[in-house]
């Protein structure tokens, strides 16, 4: 059994540093477009919600504390508390969601569009591709975090369901931990979105 | 083996470890968030990516357990980052290297460099047609 959990959990780490690959090419090709459009990239930057962008930054790094105590709960044969400790997170997962929804509606009120839609009047460079290409990778990054954030409120909101049932123990707790993992990831790429994103001019 | 020690632990002192840990990641949040609004100059950038490696190491270490799980997981991880690290300095040295990257180029000289500029293209469109 053990060895089956070791196992388990190598190839999820395995899983994990493919992710970390897929943004880290995101993440490389937002800087070299920063590069070349350094004044663009400041004024579209200056347009997100820097409060929204903490609040979730809070609100994840709760999620991924709620998200560790459900694996301590299932190791240490605590289902209904392991189960609680999952809704929590699927319910700040939620939160996380509207607040992005609210970011996104305001960023689409103002025009500001991905790629050949960027309709947002009164740029500084007037004509520039800048903007869009900002928010052509604002809405791809974020928008492929946001699909991992749905993924991984479904994973554990099953999780819930099954610990609910008292199938996990110190002898069994393989999903859950590994669902762990994965929502650490997605907490971990936020990290990285937010100051690049929200706080770097 | 690794498993078996995290069951000897207490998991009260498991659980105050991970508050402790979400309020050093949320007092490092307040920092970066803080550290924003003053102008460092091109320090905002290394000051913000610091603290974000800062909280992404301790989510590694305590709550994603690569400190007390088995180092095959926490090989994998470092590995996974060295790469992506040696991905991102070869970036970035292809762009530092270039004086001006792109479009801003190909401007035609002013002036008297034009026509210059012109000749040897005009050869190139003859050695496509040769091997058509």
């Amino acid at each position: 059994m053990e060895q089956q959990f070791d196992t388990s959990k190598i190839g999820m780490w395995l899983f994990l540093v493919t992710e970390v690959l897929t943004f880290g090419g995101l993440f490389a090709g937002f800087g070299l477009m920063q590069n070349r459009y350094p004044q663009e990239f400041v004024e579209a930057h200056e347009k997100l919600k820097r409060l929204a962008g903490a609040t979730n930054t809070v609100v994840l790094l709760v999620s991924s504390f709620t998200a560790v105590m459900a694996v301590l709960m299932a190791r240490t044969n605590q289902g209904k508390k392991c189960a609680r400790y999952l809704w929590m997170t699927v319910g700040l997962a939620g939160v996380f969601m509207c607040v992005k929804a609210y970011e996104y509606t305001a960023d689409f009120q103002e025009g500001l569009f991905p790629g050949k839609y960027y309709s947002h009047h009164g740029d500084l460079i007037a004509g520039s591709h800048g903007y869009a290409t900002f928010f052509s990778f604002y809405f791809m990054m974020t928008g492929l975090h946001g699909l991992h954030v749905l993924i991984g409120m479904f994973l554990m909101g099953w999780l819930a369901i099954r610990a609910k049932r008292g199938e996990f123990s110190d002898k069994y707790y393989t999903p859950v931990d590994l669902v762990a993992l994965f929502w650490h990831l997605v907490d971990l790429i936020w990290i990285y979105l937010f100051p690049l994103y929200y706080l770097i001019t | 083996m690794s498993t078996h020690t995290e069951h000897a632990e207490n998991p009260k002192t498991e659980a105050v470890k991970y508050v402790a840990t979400l309020f050093v990641l949320l007092i490092l949040t307040a920092i970066t968030v803080g550290a924003s609004y003053i102008n460092f100059g091109s320090g905002n950038v290394v000051i913000a990516l610091a603290i974000a490696t800062v909280k992404a190491t301790i989510v590694g270490l305590i709550f994603m357990h690569l400190l007390h799980d088995k180092p095959v997981n926490a090989v994998i991880a470092i590995a996974g980052f060295i790469f992506l690290g040696i991905f991102l300095m070869f970036d970035f040295i292809d762009v530092d290297s270039r004086s001006n990257p792109q479009p801003i180029n190909l401007h035609a000289p002013p002036a008297a460099a034009a026509p210059a500029a012109g000749a040897p293209a005009a050869p190139a469109p003859a050695a496509d047609q040769r091997k058509e």
